[in-house]
């Protein structure tokens, strides 16, 4: 048998094998309750997790919005706090189509229709707008009508839906970067006037991270504001139970009041014009 | 303040060491205009650390060198301005590869005597004519034979009309065959009236075109004289040993 | 006797002997069924790859998260506008990495005890540049100088300009005085006897031999330096990743990346095409024929 022979026969057993093994995927909610690992659910967050989301990256105190808001539903799925287990995704393999290892995932993430296509939307837990952080001292801060803002120089963090939202409201592109810490110190070196962002996300960085900070403006509530809801994988058998709970928490109040506690936000900051 | 009925070149008491190595203990010569000068000696007397002391490649240690009077050995004078006053031709060649030839025979006239390119290339192609590689001008140095490259080098030393010329075993390095034509060079050269001081073992060649031999022993010139007189009759014991060697060969 | 080049009578061959005829069928057929093999068995093995690819459960799937031509089409604007950005950075960097890593190459060949100082600092920085990795670097210079308030406002890309430049001047300054160090010392000695100075014997002789001698070295550096441009994204500036994060983003669909992946290979294409055949024709010039 010639050499190329030889080599062609070899890779092409090679191949089959690599097909053969592809056709038993793994991937999560194999289990009749629909979780990745029996009589735990999985959730996960950010790397690292952000306040007011998460408190001290720490999702497993319970503190922070969408931690308690992942121990809340859990529990009305009948998961105890022991029962949950906790991961971390990037913002990116969370919504991309394929197979999880992970049942629930909080990441502030916007509910739109392309997305659903690759995963499962629970309905929304909470409404936002985008808000602009600016330092108290320049002129920036001052600028809360359409017309002044766009003319400042704006960062936003990537693979947020502020980017959209700037070019919408403002009609101009802004500096993107690789999170809101990445354009905090853009903020802190002069880099750029502004930083947009979610509202709660605004008022978390004006008080801990910009010296000096403050929150300046806020987008109109006229449909640029998102609404977060929590994804899972495609067709999981988790996702009805979710809403379930999700509805159940919005009538007795519970998730008016872990919204209250964790992202109360003062309501007299300027409305762009 | 060039001296022009002072010898072109003068070395008095040059001393050298490499370390604790003395090479070169106290060397007196003098080369006339138009002169040609061969030294001679085993490998380890001093030769080629002679040459590269006359145009300050090495650093003396004691001694003056002294070009038509001048002391060049003084750090007070600027050492390229004298280096371009000699040609050296070495035993390697030593050609840049990656010029043209006719570049390569240009080089120091543009960059350090300033001349201009026109001027410079038709001096050089006039030179290549002379022996000819005229036809080689545009070509580069790997496209030559060894012998080629060499008398393409001495045209380089000569290009910018040198006062004095050093050619160090030129020809060592050469096959056999390819020496012959080196060697006719170097004696039109002569005819031409160049003052040369030159290291080899080409022993008929040295008593064919040498003005005057001089023989190195440890670093220190034995013996010197008119070749007949230094090959045919030596004096010196050292000397007699050396041509024995060199004749047994 | 070697012919001058390009001059000469052409070389009349007489007609081959039936030996060297039977020779050449021989290596023709062998050759011709070599070929074949060949490509039969590429074939094949692409045909099979093919199949097993298509085949996999998630397939349908990954081709319209990766490979939707719809998507591509209407995301390559502004990709391509990101990627206009990064040739630009590219165009810059190349220029101040040559000069800097020149600089800094023929500073530390320098022998003349006067410059020990300056020797120091330069190899006290091609150290200290060598080691930091460049995203350390974009941060500390893109962040942390306008943040001292002794500059204007300037751009993002100038700053991650400034940063690549300072870090890949290191690598090159490397090459170079590698490149420079192989240059045998009898060239210097040549280029001295004949009164050149020390800089003209560096810029006439040392350098560009130098040079030819690293480029295989050097234009790996620039290749790497190209795709490294898109890290000064990191900084704010839109380039072409970062586009196409942007439209993965609202799209929901990874073609985008594939869009922007594609666009610097072929960038990077005609660059390392001209690297192969300068390395090719030196090598030849060198290492003249042999059948080994």
């Amino acid at each position: 048998m010639t050499r190329p022979l030889r080599l062609t026969i070899a890779l092409a057993t090679a191949l089959v094998a690599a097909t053969a093994l592809a056709g038993c995927s793994s991937g999560g909610g194999d289990n009749a309750a629909g979780t990745v690992t029996d009589g735990k659910l999985t959730i996960a967050t950010g790397q690292p997790a952000y306040s007011p989301w998460v408190e001290d990256d720490e999702p497993q105190s319970g503190k922070g919005f969408e931690a308690a808001l992942a121990y809340a539903v859990a529990k009305e799925m009948g998961y105890g706090k022991g029962d949950v287990v906790w991961k971390r995704s990037t913002f990116d393999s969370a919504i991309a189509p394929g197979a999880k290892d992970w049942d629930l995932n909080l990441q502030q993430f916007s509910i739109n229709a392309k997305r659903k296509k690759a995963v499962d939307m629970s309905s929304a837990y909470y409404t936002t707008t985008q808000a602009v952080v600016t330092k108290k001292a320049s002129d920036a801060a001052g600028d809360t009508t359409v017309a002044a803002l766009k003319k400042d120089t704006i960062g936003v963090a990537a693979g947020s839906t502020s980017i959209q939202s700037v070019k919408d409201v403002l009609g101009v592109t802004p500096q993107v970067f690789n999170s809101n810490d990445d354009a905090v110190l853009a903020l802190q070196s002069g880099q750029i006037d502004a930083i947009v962002t979610d509202l709660p996300t605004a008022f978390s960085i004006s008080a801990s991270q910009v010296k000096g900070g403050t929150v300046s403006a806020q987008f109109p509530a006229d449909g640029t504001g998102d609404q977060f809801g929590i994804v899972l994988p495609k067709d999981s058998k988790l996702t009805p139970k979710v809403d379930a709970a999700l509805k159940s928490l919005e009538g007795d109040g519970t998730l008016q009041d872990l919204q209250t506690k964790w992202l109360s936000s003062e309501t007299n900051t300027p409305v762009l014009k | 303040m060039t001296d022009t009925t002072a010898p072109v070149l003068e070395l008095r008491g040059l001393r050298k060491s490499f370390g604790d190595q003395e090479v070169l203990r106290g060397i007196d010569l003098a080369v006339h205009r138009h002169e040609v000068i061969c030294v001679i000696g085993a490998s380890g007397s001093g030769k080629s650390t002679l040459l590269k002391t006359v145009n300050l490649l090495e650093g003396i240690d004691d001694g003056q060198v002294l070009l038509q009077g001048e002391d060049v050995s003084d750090p007070r004078v600027d050492v390229d301005a004298t280096r371009a006053r000699i040609g050296v031709v070495f035993q390697q060649f030593n050609l840049f590869p990656h010029m043209s030839v006719l570049d390569n025979v240009t080089l120091a006239s543009r960059k350090v005597h300033r001349a201009s390119r026109p001027e410079a290339e038709a001096n050089a192609r006039r030179l290549l004519d002379r022996i000819g590689l005229g036809d080689f001008a545009a070509a580069f140095p790997d496209r030559l034979s060894g012998g080629q490259q060499q008398r393409v080098a001495i045209v380089r030393a000569i290009a910018s009309d040198p006062e004095l010329l050093l050619l160090d075993e030129v020809t060592s390095a050469l096959d056999p065959q390819l020496v012959g034509e080196v060697l006719d060079l170097v004696t039109e050269l002569k005819q031409q009236g160049s003052t040369i001081l030159m290291t080899t073992h080409e022993m008929h060649f040295a008593r064919n075109v040498a003005d005057r031999i001089v023989f190195l022993h440890r670093g220190e010139v034995v013996e010197q004289g008119a070749p007949a007189a230094v090959l045919d009759d030596p004096q010196h014991p050292a000397l007699r040993a050396f041509l024995a060697r060199v004749h047994a060969a | 006797m070697t012919t001058p080049a390009g001059a000469g009578t052409p070389l009349v061959t007489p007609a081959p002997s039936q030996v060297e005829r039977e020779r050449q069928l021989y290596r023709r057929q062998r050759g011709r069924r070599s070929v074949t093999v060949s490509v039969v068995s590429t074939l094949v093995v692409v045909v099979l790859a093919w199949i097993g690819i298509v085949n996999t459960p998630g397939w349908a799937a990954v081709q319209q998260s990766f490979f939707d031509p719809q998507v591509a089409w209407e995301t390559l604007p502004d990709i391509l506008l990101g990627l206009w950005l990064n040739v630009r950075i590219l165009f810059a960097a190349s220029i101040g990495v040559a000069v800097l890593g020149t600089l800094l190459a023929v500073v530390r060949g320098l022998r003349n005890p006067v410059f020990f100082p300056l020797r120091m600092l330069a190899t006290g920085y091609t150290d200290l540049f060598r080691g930091l990795p460049l995203i350390i670097v974009l941060y500390l210079v893109g962040f942390g100088l306008p943040g001292l308030g002794v500059f204007p406002r300037l751009a993002p890309e100038f700053w991650g300009t400034i940063a690549i430049v300072l870090t890949y001047s290191s690598y090159v300054a490397e090459v170079l005085r590698a490149g420079m160090e192989a240059v045998h010392p009898s060239q210097r000695l040549a280029a001295r006897s004949l009164g050149l100075s020390h800089a003209q014997t560096l810029r006439l002789v040392v350098l560009p031999q130098a040079i030819r001698k690293v480029t295989p070295a050097l234009m790996n550096d620039f290749v790497s330096m190209q795709k490294d441009v898109g890290l000064v994204s990191i900084l704010g500036a839109v380039d072409a990743v970062r586009s196409a994060q942007i439209a993965q983003a609202e799209q929901t669909n990874f073609t985008p990346y594939l869009v922007a992946g594609l666009l610097f290979v072929l960038i990077s294409l005609p660059l390392i095409r001209v690297t192969d055949a300068i390395a090719r024709k030196q090598q030849q010039r060198e290492q003249i024929g042999g059948a080994v």
